[in-house]
């Protein structure tokens, strides 16, 4: 299967950056343009398509396709992985991560299920109690509240009220956070929610290397992961190395990985909004100020041992996330590194967080509810005492 | 609600409790002794019918037991249900499930006990007569009121015993408590203290052992997987979900209700809009029965018929259990809301009682013989107390184990190296 493909209409990839030295590509098809608000895999062969490029070892690949090669893999590999979830079979995905998936492993590993969270995610626990391996897919988090319970209650408790007697090996995966103009009920983040739950572990990819390698490494898993994905980066096309490529590849669970390293700022961040600190850092440099930018990976354990060192390093600290505000991951992050490295802190740490209402429709009000990239340049240059207006610009 | 006792056929159609204006009967019902027809020796195979009629409603072909009603009453001289050796081992199931139940309630009452302590005195039949029939390579999922079902799947009594004093030696080391039972080698899933929610779990496990048969080729899995749960419970939606879901993927369960009646003081009339739950099995295409929950021989009866049918593939059943709790919904509860003449109707139709007015008639057993057993339970009662007692507590380090099965989730150090690999992770305090 062809899984190559560029967008290089998509000058927000980096890669289609011109001053990016990273510029590398491989390509046999050309993707079309991205449509705001969903993604649609539209196939535009280019007479290009003849052109071909190699460098050393980057290929292009797009988050759909790692978490659909993630979950091909291990569901050859070991026979007790099964899909289920609403449209994950004759559907190919609700947003085609599971594409091919039903043809290949048949309708009793890739289940549809009715529309009963509560129902099939217990029935998922119960499967894992009983020595499956189930992924559990939500068509987006926001349903995952209707089966919490047995997220917590019976999934995530269970290694510890019976004393180790039952593990569940269980992924719940699915889009969370804010996608375009979705409204209120489909824009919610999970993070902080499953991350202040001792018992499971969660996840916050945002490259294609993150998706396989973590999807991976929670399919083979023996606890329950909560797998947060994001609908934005489905169609971003990230470049892979032969390393990621391959069948065993797997990272591990609880480490940060640091995307850019600099010596003035550190900002951490997750899921899309790695991102939006990358590009922040583009700008930053351009003033002076060369920022270290900290993709989270896993929300839980918080790789706290990595955030401290850097910050250490660069004195002060800029937290990113897309959820609301109080009781946000950035509020764990900054209180650890206050606990932890105080001595070392040469500004206030600076959160920057969703705004603190229910995510509005209109596409304005919609981007002023969520971080932008001028907000953590605003914030980086305030940790740095750089004089900056303090509010947005409407 | 209806109560007949006995004949399970169109007469439980015929007493509608639509007509008698539930509405108006906030105070318990009160009813008339002719409904309760109880005549132990013709009826244990009236259950069977009931079961006969709805697999005639859901198979277009017969079934292989004789359909007739006069076949019934020939069979019932020479043909027990039970041989001598099966009726001890009822009977001492079921007095176990008793003693140990008033044992807690004895430890509760002096302090060694505590929490949430849900007591299952009166509806030892069930229990008894459903588990009794397992494998043990069966599982079952109970709910908070789980203590005699872990007993009646075989986990020892010392270490439920300890379990609820929060002991180590405990069936969890402590970690689980009443409400949460857990035994992997005896494939009792949980105890779990929300309703509803070991439902789908139970359905969960009933899909694995498909899923080992059909997908993994494992032939000889055909386990078989028991849900018990509540009346209350048959309002909440994970149950109707999982109806389907088992019904349609038809999975080896078999879905017990234990109806008694009342979920704490809420009784079953002024929650439902149709009591009889029964009914609520072929709504998604599986058959409904309704078995008198205080006579365990007619309970071992469906139970045989429903796993039976689970085990050989032909899907789930939905078995609802008229039983009664003799005690209120835990220790905590003052049981106020409860006619004292339907606890007094009740208690004459103990299930102890009954089984050994059986053995009696039917010359299965002696007194002393029933004597001795009881004596038998007394001592290992008392052993597990004693071992309970004697139990230590948790160590401090025991807080932060089993959080995962992989313990690298608590995440990496600030030496850059696993917090777990570290030697003195789990002493000290909670902090990490």
């Amino acid at each position: 299967m062809n899984k190559f493909r560029v967008n290089v209409n998509d000058k927000t990839n980096p890669l289609c950056n011109p001053n990016s030295r990273s510029h590398s590509l491989l390509f046999n098809q050309v993707q079309g343009s991205k449509m705001l608000g969903v993604i649609r895999n539209k196939s535009i062969r280019h007479t290009l398509s003849n052109f071909r490029q190699f460098s050393s070892s980057a290929k292009q690949m797009t988050v759909r396709d790692a978490l659909n090669s993630a979950l091909d893999e291990e569901m050859s590999a070991d026979p007790k992985v099964f899909l289920m979830g609403e449209e994950v079979g004759e559907y190919q995905g609700a947003y085609k991560i599971s594409k091919g998936l039903l043809e290949k492993y048949g309708p009793e590993r890739v289940r549809d299920t009715p529309i009963t969270e509560a129902g099939f995610t217990g029935i998922g626990v119960g499967a894992a109690y009983y020595g499956l391996k189930p992924v559990v897919e939500f068509m987006t988090f926001n349903f995952s509240m209707q089966a919490i319970d047995h997220i917590i209650n019976s999934a995530a408790k269970s290694n510890y009220m019976s004393a180790g007697q039952i593990s569940v090996p269980i992924v719940f995966r699915g889009p969370n956070g804010a996608a375009a103009g979705v409204g209120a009920q489909h824009s919610h983040c999970y993070a902080a929610w499953y991350g202040s739950c001792p018992g499971l572990k969660v996840l916050a990819p945002y490259s294609s290397e993150d998706a396989r390698g973590l999807l991976k490494a929670a399919i083979r898993d023996p606890d329950p992961v909560v797998f947060l994905e994001n609908e934005l980066l489905y169609g971003e096309s990230f470049p892979v190395s032969a390393e990621v490529l391959d069948s065993s590849f797997c990272l591990p669970i609880g480490k940060a990985k640091i995307e850019r390293e600099g010596k003035d700022v550190t900002i951490t961040a997750f899921s899309k909004m790695v991102g939006f600190a990358l590009k922040a850092a583009e700008i930053l440099e351009k003033e002076g100020i060369s920022a270290e930018v900290i993709n989270l990976r896993s929300i839980r354990p918080l790789d706290r041992s990595t955030i401290n060192t850097s910050v250490r390093k660069t004195n002060r600290l800029v937290t990113v996330e897309e959820g609301f505000p109080q009781h946000g991951v950035g509020a764990e992050i900054c209180t650890s590194v206050i606990e932890e490295s105080f001595g070392y802190l040469d500004a206030p740490v600076e959160r920057i967080a969703g705004a603190d209402v229910p995510m509005p429709y209109a596409a304005n009000l919609e981007r002023l509810a969520v971080p932008q990239v001028e907000d953590i340049v605003r914030a980086a240059k305030r940790a740095c005492h750089r004089s900056v207006p303090l509010a947005a610009a409407a | 609600m209806s109560f007949t006792a006995t004949k399970f056929s169109h007469s439980l159609l015929a007493v509608p409790v639509n007509s008698s204006s539930p509405r108006s009967n906030d105070k318990p019902l009160s009813f008339s002794s002719d409904l309760f027809k109880h005549n132990p020796s013709s009826s244990f195979l009236g259950s069977t019918q009931k079961l006969l009629r709805f697999n005639a409603i859901n198979k277009p072909f017969l079934h292989r037991r004789s359909s007739s009603p006069s076949a019934v009453l020939l069979q019932q001289t020479s043909n027990l249900l039970i041989t001598k050796e099966e009726g001890l081992v009822l009977y001492e199931d079921m007095v176990l499930g008793r003693s140990f139940e008033d044992k807690c309630a004895e430890m509760y009452y002096r302090g060694k006990m505590f929490g949430f302590v849900h007591l299952y005195n009166g509806q030892e039949a069930v229990s008894t007569g459903f588990i009794k029939y397992l494998r043990q390579e069966d599982c079952i999922v109970s709910t908070y009121r789980d203590h005699v079902h872990a007993l009646s799947k075989g986990v020892p009594s010392r270490a439920v015993m300890s379990e609820l004093f929060g002991k180590a030696t405990g069936c969890c080391r402590g970690q689980g408590g009443s409400m949460h039972m857990f035994s992997k080698e005896h494939n009792v899933l949980g105890g779990f203290a929300f309703i509803g929610e070991g439902i789908p779990v139970a359905t969960g496990a009933a899909f694995s052992m498909k899923y080992k048969r059909e997908v993994l080729n494992q032939a000889d899995s055909d386990n078989v997987t028991l849900a018990f749960f509540g009346d209350g419970t048959c309002n909440n939606g994970q149950f109707f979900e999982c109806l389907n879901m088992a019904a349609l993927w038809k999975l080896p369960i078999v879905f017990v209700v234990e109806n008694n009646l009342w979920a704490i003081g809420m009784s079953h009339i002024r929650a439902t809009s149709d009591p009889q739950i029964w009914k609520k099995g072929p709504a998604f295409g599986m058959p409904g029965v309704h078995v008198d929950g205080m006579d365990v021989l007619k309970v071992r009866e469906v139970a045989k018929e429903a796993i039976d049918r689970a085990r050989r593939g032909e899907g789930p059943t939905l078995v609802e259990c008229e039983t009664y709790r003799f005690r209120g919904h835990s220790l905590a509860d003052p049981d106020e809301l409860r006619n004292p003449a339907e606890k007094e109707h009740y208690a004459g139709r103990d299930p102890i009682t009954a089984l050994k007015k059986y053995l009696f008639e039917n010359k299965l057993a002696t007194e002393q013989e029933l004597k001795t057993i009881d004596k038998k339970i007394d001592e290992i009662l008392e052993d597990a107390v004693e071992f309970a007692e004697k139990s230590p507590q948790p160590p401090r380090s025991q807080l932060l184990e089993n959080v995962f099965a992989d313990p690298k989730g608590f995440g990496i150090g600030p030496d850059g190296r696993y917090r777990c690999e570290d030697p003195k992770f789990t002493e000290g305090t909670a902090h990490v």
